[in-house]
């Protein structure tokens, strides 16, 4: 009989050694589908895994690929922990592109230091007040905020399409539906030259510092954290609960926004229809993967990323599909899982041979 | 026969943790038979034991002068072995007599058994309706549903784990009757409890039990409840007296607070008028579900009053919420431990940011002083006597008794000059009970101001110096216990009014 029994207390080695047994897990498993589609197991491993850690333009784009991650993992890990379910960052995302970017369009060829951080604040009250809505419904008319956020993602979607065929619209884009491309001073600057890798990782970087900072020695984090485990208590300790949703809320839809224009204006340097690839969804694994902790989130970011380049990789060099990457990401977060059950319970043989 | 059931040297390990050590002990026939200990002292492992869910490591048992060693409760029934747990397994939509036909083996529902159930309830007293639904039932009578279900089986030996926990006063003397009853149709009666005026009251025989081990076997009824507690806990019990009393202005005072309840079940709140003062003890007396889960809300400041009813040192304070009620030195302890009063999956350090007044300076413009809290936890913890590895540990993982000390300790050390608490010792074991009520009475003698809610009525009567009685919403009068006041209490209780 193999039993599965609940810890006393959760186990310290598990939490670090959960993930690790999860990579493992999810690499054999890779190496499985590598070997059913008859490839060359190592070559394929080489590139899925190891080549995107090598030379600058791998390394610079995995940089690239983590930041955005990182920005929405981190404000979803807040509302998680207070059991707020934000799941469409995607849309805040979108929208924060677009009232970021549309302030970068409307001082088109207007160089001043001031842009950038005036098309940030604009696209981070685009994002909270998407992600607004969500609270208002939510405390107001008691909507469940699962399925207006995600429902408002495929809005903004459209909202985006609506946008670049329309206002937006490049004047001199030949009808392509495309905004202008940013001017200099509405770009981020890079911070590896030659590559594309821009600010934004640096301040995903400070934003997971502040964010440790918050959940570990301010009353704010104790705040999310009891609002997320005992409702009841945290009203006995005189928070008030329709204010830590509309925190949770607008906290992860602005950074959310943020994180849109930073890849607006930074790697692919105007609105396109094709803007949102889905990192608002994947930063939701990000997350979980970190066990909502700020720090972790900077690994998991980094990690996820990997999957990214080695998906793209695996496309060109092995003429795979692209649902590798969707295949590879869905497996290492549904092992984690798993394994995640191990911190709080231990398995138990017992052999009753009396039966 | 001289023995119903006799273990000889029943001993049970869990791991390091020995549960149960070198138990022997017999149980005439017919008679009924008291386990008593506080939480974790062994009963319940026990009992498993007994009931065949759980194999002892080492000794024997005889039923019946016959070697007795059940693998599971199945065994154990066939031999004529019956158990009321402490938690019902009922289905709140089907009839009395459906739930009670569905425990028994192989039976289908036919007039024979209506008619035997409606025998059983008639002879022993034990009054319910075999055609209504479970879910109309109070508690007492769905207990009543179970016992029934278990006399069906002609039970030789009915354990009953903790049966009054869940009872009011008068469904508990019901109760009573029944066992009576029982025992005296030869039916013998294995009673686990903690509570110990219960035990002597209907137990013929005790067997007292502390940290897994047997401790004595007594007559209940030739040893004082101090004595028993005393062998329970295993140490002597402080003597309770409210000494030099002395009676200041007021602090709080409730006017005329009405509020219809917001939730579907709830009791709705008429006209409440009560006042504390300087330095005395005030108790709100009545069964549960009259209101007084309403009115802790309203007074911890979960919800909002209307104006110019709670009115504390002067100012109102019905708008203000629980962090804001705390600053001006007003303190709670709520009922519910889990969930309410503390946080299960947090620690005790955490935990201690729940109550954060300014002064107690565990927090700086929301910055926390970790040092400060843990400062603060560690005196909790070694005033309060709350047995933890550490400050550390999570909050579920401490007995009731003792997260009860933390979380009544956590308020106190605070100096609160009003603390309002609900059911300070439910569930809890008689130690920490006696060292609550002592903690009580020493800050009442500091000069502070206490509002106890609370079901126990020996509590409020060793405690208060005035109590008042809920019922359905609505508060008595103060009654003084000075002047003959238990009698007028007893009146309130049971629903009469006060005669002045």
């Amino acid at each position: 009989m193999i039993n599965i029994e609940q810890r006393t207390d959760s186990s310290a080695k598990m939490v670090i050694l959960a993930p690790i047994l999860a990579l493992t897990l999810t690499a054999i498993s890779t190496m499985i589908i590598f070997l059913w589609a008859s490839l060359d197991v190592m070559n394929a491993f080489y590139v899925f895994y190891i080549e995107p850690l090598t030379g600058k333009y791998n390394l610079s784009e995995l940089l690239v690929k983590a930041a955005p991650l990182m920005m929405i993992a981190l404000g979803l890990s807040i509302g998680f922990r207070a059991g707020v379910w934000n799941i469409g960052a995607e849309g805040q995302y979108i929208i924060g592109a677009i009232s970021g970017g549309a302030v970068g369009l409307y001082y088109y060829n207007v160089e001043a230091t001031w842009l950038i951080p005036l098309m940030a604040f604009a696209a981070v009250l685009g994002g909270m007040g998407y992600a607004g809505i969500a609270a208002f419904l939510r405390t107001r008319f008691q909507v469940n905020e699962i399925l207006v956020t995600l429902m408002l993602t495929y809005v903004a979607i459209l909202f985006l399409s609506a946008m670049v065929f329309g206002p937006l619209r490049n004047p001199d884009g030949f009808n392509f539906p495309e905004s202008r491309i940013f001017h200099d001073s509405a770009t981020l600057p890079i911070i590896w030259q030659g590559t594309r890798a821009h600010i934004g990782f640096i301040i995903a970087l400070l934003f997971a510092g502040v964010t440790w900072f918050i959940t570990k020695k301010h009353m704010f984090g104790m705040q999310i954290k009891i609002s997320g485990s005992a409702p009841r208590a945290a009203r006995f300790a005189g928070f008030n609960e329709n204010k830590t949703i509309w925190y949770a809320l607008l906290i992860s839809g602005g950074l959310a926004g943020l994180a849109g224009l930073f890849e607006a204006a930074g790697p692919v340097g105007q609105l396109v229809p094709h803007l949102p690839v889905g990192y608002g969804f994947t930063a939701i694994i990000v997350a979980f993967l970190a066990r909502l902790h700020p720090i972790g989130i900077v690994f998991t970011s980094l990690l996820i990323a990997l999957t990214y380049m080695g998906g793209e990789n695996a496309q060109i060099t092995l003429q795979l599909p692209s649902s590798i990457t969707s295949v590879f990401q869905g497996m290492l977060l549904f092992y984690f899982l798993a394994c995640n059950v191990l911190i709080e319970h231990k398995v138990a043989f017992s052999f009753n041979w009396s039966k | 026969m001289k023995y119903q059931l006799e273990l000889q040297n029943i001993c049970k390990s869990y791991g390091s943790l020995k549960a149960n050590e070198d138990i022997t002990l017999g149980i005439k026939p017919a008679s009924i038979h008291a386990l008593l200990g506080e939480n974790g002292a062994g009963k319940s492992t026990l009992v498993k034991i007994i009931y065949g869910s759980l194999q002892s490591n080492s000794g024997t048992m005889k039923w019946c002068d016959q070697d007795y060693k059940p693998n599971s409760p199945f065994e154990a029934r066939e031999k004529g072995l019956a158990m009321v747990f402490q938690h019902f397994s009922l289905f709140e939509s089907l009839t009395v007599a459906e739930n009670i036909i569905l425990g028994l083996d192989g039976v289908g529902l036919d007039s024979d058994y209506i008619e035997q159930i409606t025998k059983y309830s008639k002879q022993y007293g034990l009054n319910v309706n075999a055609q209504q639904v479970v879910g109309d039932l109070s508690v007492g009578a769905r207990q009543r549903v179970e016992i029934i279900r278990c006399l069906m089986q002609e039970p030789k030996l009915l354990i009953m784990d903790e049966p009054t926990s869940v009872l009011t006063p008068q469904e508990v003397s019901d109760l009573f009757i029944t066992l009576r009853k029982l025992a005296e149709n030869g039916c013998t009666i294995l009673y686990i409890s903690h509570k110990l005026e219960e035990v002597r009251q209907i137990c013929h025989q005790a067997t007292i039990l502390r940290g897994g081990k047997l401790i004595q076997n007594c007559n209940p009824q030739e040893h004082s409840k101090r004595e028993l507690a005393e062998m329970m806990i295993g140490k002597k019990l402080i003597n309770l007296a409210r000494s030099n009393i002395k009676i200041g202005e007021d602090v709080f005072s409730i006017n005329n607070l009405s509020k219809k309840s917001e939730e579907m079940f709830g009791v709705d709140l008429y006209d409440i008028c009560l006042t504390v003062k300087e330095g005395s003890i005030v108790g709100i007396a009545g069964v549960a579900g009259n209101g007084q889960d309403e009115l802790m809300h309203l007074l911890i400041g979960e919800k909002k009053s209307p104006e110019g009813v709670l009115i504390f040192k002067g100012k109102d304070i019905g708008k203000l919420n629980s962090h804001q009620r705390r600053q001006l030195s007003m303190f709670f302890t709520p009922e519910e431990r889990l969930g309410h009063g503390a946080v299960a999956d947090m620690k005790l350090d955490e935990n201690m940011l729940l109550s954060r007044p300014q002064k107690s300076e565990m927090t700086n413009y929301g910055v926390i002083n970790w040092q400060q809290v843990e400062m603060l936890t560690q005196r909790v913890i070694t005033d309060f006597d709350v047995q933890t590895q550490s400050s550390k540990m999570l909050a579920q993982s401490l007995s009731g008794g003792n997260l009860q000390k933390f979380m009544v300790g956590r308020e106190l050390i605070q100096n609160p000059d009003l603390l309002i608490v609900a059911q300070p010792t439910w569930g809890v074991d008689a130690g920490s009970e006696n060292h609550i009520h002592q903690s009580l009475i020493t800050l009442a003698e500091q000069g502070s101001a206490i509002l106890i809610i609370s079901q126990d009525l020996d509590e409020v009567l060793t405690l208060c110096e005035q109590v008042h009685v809920i019922t359905a919403g609505k508060l008595s009068p103060a009654v003084d216990m000075q002047d003959n006041g238990l009698e007028k209490l007893s009146q309130l209780m049971v629903g009469g009014k006060s005669n002045d």
